[in-house]
């Protein structure tokens, strides 16, 4: 039987809401699992995730953990991992997770599988799905090595939910620092400041393509603000300076799976359905009744979009009372 | 300063929708061979850090590309001789009997050979999507790693200042050379790579360069050498089986809507989203 090893993601002194859908992952594996959170000010946000049925929730705080600088951050993991005789490692299939996930998996000498979407325990197997060819595929794969090193999607593994209980939180070391870490040094992030929730949770997102042109957000923070949903933006919009590139959905971008996705003025490639057609609902306005976005829209308006994105403001203003 | 850039051929990306699955096994026939264009950028931003932007002629420097796979991936390796790299190596492997673990420590006893500067690579290849031979290599060498790179700047060919694209925005790291650098998107934008020998006020042409006919003649006498996989990994089990494949269910075929309050209603009333 398998002994996982939860790795949790922090911002802002958080637990990130996608560390859950990893708590999901261990849930379906069927095995024991315990919670790692790293991080300066691990010990504050150790506490949110207690309740979740983790056998241990370790933390390692330390001053030195700050800024998500992966060689800061494998060394410790990789330690906690050994030391607790676990033999999965889960991390969330961010931005972070993806640079961290194979640097622990190096040092474990763990094969190691990204974007896990689901995961099923067929003996003493674990036995992973995940997706390939920009999402056109799903593959089922095994990590061949006694150790295993995953990430996964938080759009394809719903939250989990707190089961209640309190796990023991217990404080793990801090590992030496390697070679590779007095080599690397953290020199700002830009970030831009929104209100909008982050587009991994958002119930709602209205994303904008290269048709928006300089009223990407004139046309589409009106849609937006009243649907309370997050903006995202086609690779194309990104380039060209209408939206900045945190925005950008797809295949290099984020993964998102809303309950409702508007794709105003994107053509519909494969590399940005890649990013959303795993959407509950999907919108899509385009005044080309031939672009592929169409193919995978549940509700297709063939408008221009500079009348339709105002009248549709207008109309569900009408619609909400 | 010396570049060793790794670059990988796949199924055409721009037309991923049309694989198949036959028998829980991926199909990819039909499909033309194309560089991963993550790879055709590192190629392109390691020629703008190996040249002078507005004399690109006269190399600054080297670059290898090196690829693992069949004899029929040369085409690949040509192609980037054609476009400026100087160098190419061929590892002998069939694409199966690979996985990006496999590659990354034939890669570590590449490198403790030509002891390149710098590794650029493509973040991920467009066809596993795996997403991990940067950050494998990067630590099996000990050296640090900047992925996701969307721009680089040189400081005298010692460090690197990287701007990494992560979820929350822009993370700027520098790396002490020899470092591990995985390029995106944007690191082949007009002004995302700052050379040390490229004046500051150049701007390059959006997008990485092609080759002139001259340029494709002269690349078949670049030098072009083959390496048995066996020679840099004693050992070549896989860390990753994939033992099936099938197609994501089709999504219900939706329906188009006349009017914006049609769409409204739709909305409200029989997705219940609104
Ligand atoms: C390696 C690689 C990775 C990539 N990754 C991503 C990714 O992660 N995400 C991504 O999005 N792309 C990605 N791309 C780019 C992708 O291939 C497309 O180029 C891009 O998605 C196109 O963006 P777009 O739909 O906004 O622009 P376009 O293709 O230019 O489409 C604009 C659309 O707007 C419509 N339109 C124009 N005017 C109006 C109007 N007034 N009203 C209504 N409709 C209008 C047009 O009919 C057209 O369909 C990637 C490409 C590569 C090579
Ligand atoms: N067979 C290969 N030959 C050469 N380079 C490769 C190969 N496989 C992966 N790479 C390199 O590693 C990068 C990341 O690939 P991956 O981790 O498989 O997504 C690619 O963009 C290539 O630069």
């Amino acid at each position: 039987m398998s002994k996982i090893l939860v790795v949790a993601e922090l911002q802002d002194g958080k637990v990130r809401k996608a560390t859950h859908s990893a708590i999901t992952f261990a849930r379906q594996a069927g095995a024991p699992f315990s919670i790692l959170a790293i991080g300066a000010g691990a010990q504050g946000a150790a506490a949110s995730v207690t309740g979740f049925g983790a056998e241990k929730v370790l933390v390692c705080d330390d001053a030195s953990l700050v800024g998500p600088i992966c060689e800061r951050f494998a060394p410790t993991i990789a330690q906690a991992a050994k030391a607790g005789g676990f033999d999965v490692v889960v991390v969330t299939a961010s931005s972070f997770g993806k640079d961290v996930a194979p640097r622990v998996a190096a040092k474990l000498g763990a094969g190691y599988a990204p974007d896990i979407s689901g995961v099923k325990a067929e003996g003493d197997k674990l036995v992973f799905r995940r997706p390939v060819f920009a999402g056109n595929a799903y593959a089922t794969c095994e990590i061949t090595t006694a150790l295993k090193v995953v990430s996964v999607r938080q759009s394809e593994l719903a939250a989990a939910e707190p089961s209640g209980g309190a796990s023991p939180v217990e404080s793990v070391a801090l590992a030496a620092k390697d070679a590779a870490e007095g080599r690397i040094e953290f020199v700002g992030l830009e970030a831009a400041k929104s209100e909008r929730p982050d587009l991994g949770e958002a119930r709602v997102i209205v994303a904008g393509g290269r048709a928006l042109k300089e009223q990407f957000a004139g046309v589409l923070d009106p849609l937006a603000n009243l649907l309370g949903a997050a903006v995202g933006a086609s690779r194309a919009a990104c380039d060209a300076g209408y939206a900045p590139a945190e925005l950008q959905v797809g295949q290099t971008g984020r993964v998102v799976a809303p309950q409702l996705y508007f794709a105003i003025g994107i053509s519909g490639a494969i590399q940005h359905l890649a990013g959303m057609k795993g959407s509950k609902t999907i919108v899509a306005v385009n005044k080309d009744a031939d672009a592929p976005i169409f193919q995978v829209a549940d509700y297709g308006l063939v408008a221009d979009l500079f009348q339709a994105v105002p009248e549709l403001v207008t109309e569900l203003k009408k619609a909400q009372g | 300063m010396k570049i060793l850039v790794p670059l990988k051929r796949v199924a055409d990306p721009d037309n991923a929708n049309k694989v198949k699955v036959n028998g829980g096994k991926l199909e990819t026939t039909g499909l033309e061979w194309k560089p991963n264009p993550f790879d055709e950028y590192a190629v392109e931003t390691a020629l703008r850090l190996t040249e002078n932007g507005t004399n690109p002629k006269a190399r600054q420097g080297e670059v290898v590309v090196v690829t693992f796979g069949p004899k029929d991936t040369e085409t690949t390796l040509r192609a980037a001789l054609a476009t400026g790299a100087d160098r190419a190596i061929r590892v002998d492997a069939a694409d199966d009997a690979l996985d990006g673990d496999l590659v990354a420590r034939a890669l570590k006893a590449l490198v403790e050979k030509e002891k390149p500067d710098l590794v650029l690579l493509g973040k991920q290849a467009v066809d596993g999507d795996s997403n991990q031979v940067g950050q494998l290599l990067a630590e099996y060498l000990g050296w640090p790693q900047a992925t996701f790179a969307g721009s680089i700047q040189s400081e005298d060919d010692k460090s690197l200042v990287v701007g990494r694209e992560v979820d929350g925005g822009t993370l700027k790291v520098r790396v002490t050379l020899p470092a591990v650098v995985s390029v995106d998107l944007r690191i082949v934008a007009p002004n995302s790579v700052r050379g040390k020998h490229t004046p500051p006020t150049h701007a390059y042409a959006d997008g990485v360069r092609f080759a002139a006919l001259m340029a494709i003649m002269a690349a078949k006498k670049k030098p072009l050498a083959e390496v048995k996989l066996a020679d840099l990994a004693s050992d070549t089990a896989l860390k990753i089986k994939y033992t099936g494949f099938e197609l994501p269910p089709a999504r219900k075929a939706g329906i188009k809507v006349k009017a914006v309050s049609e769409l409204v209603d739709k909305l409200k009333n029989e997705a219940k989203v609104v």
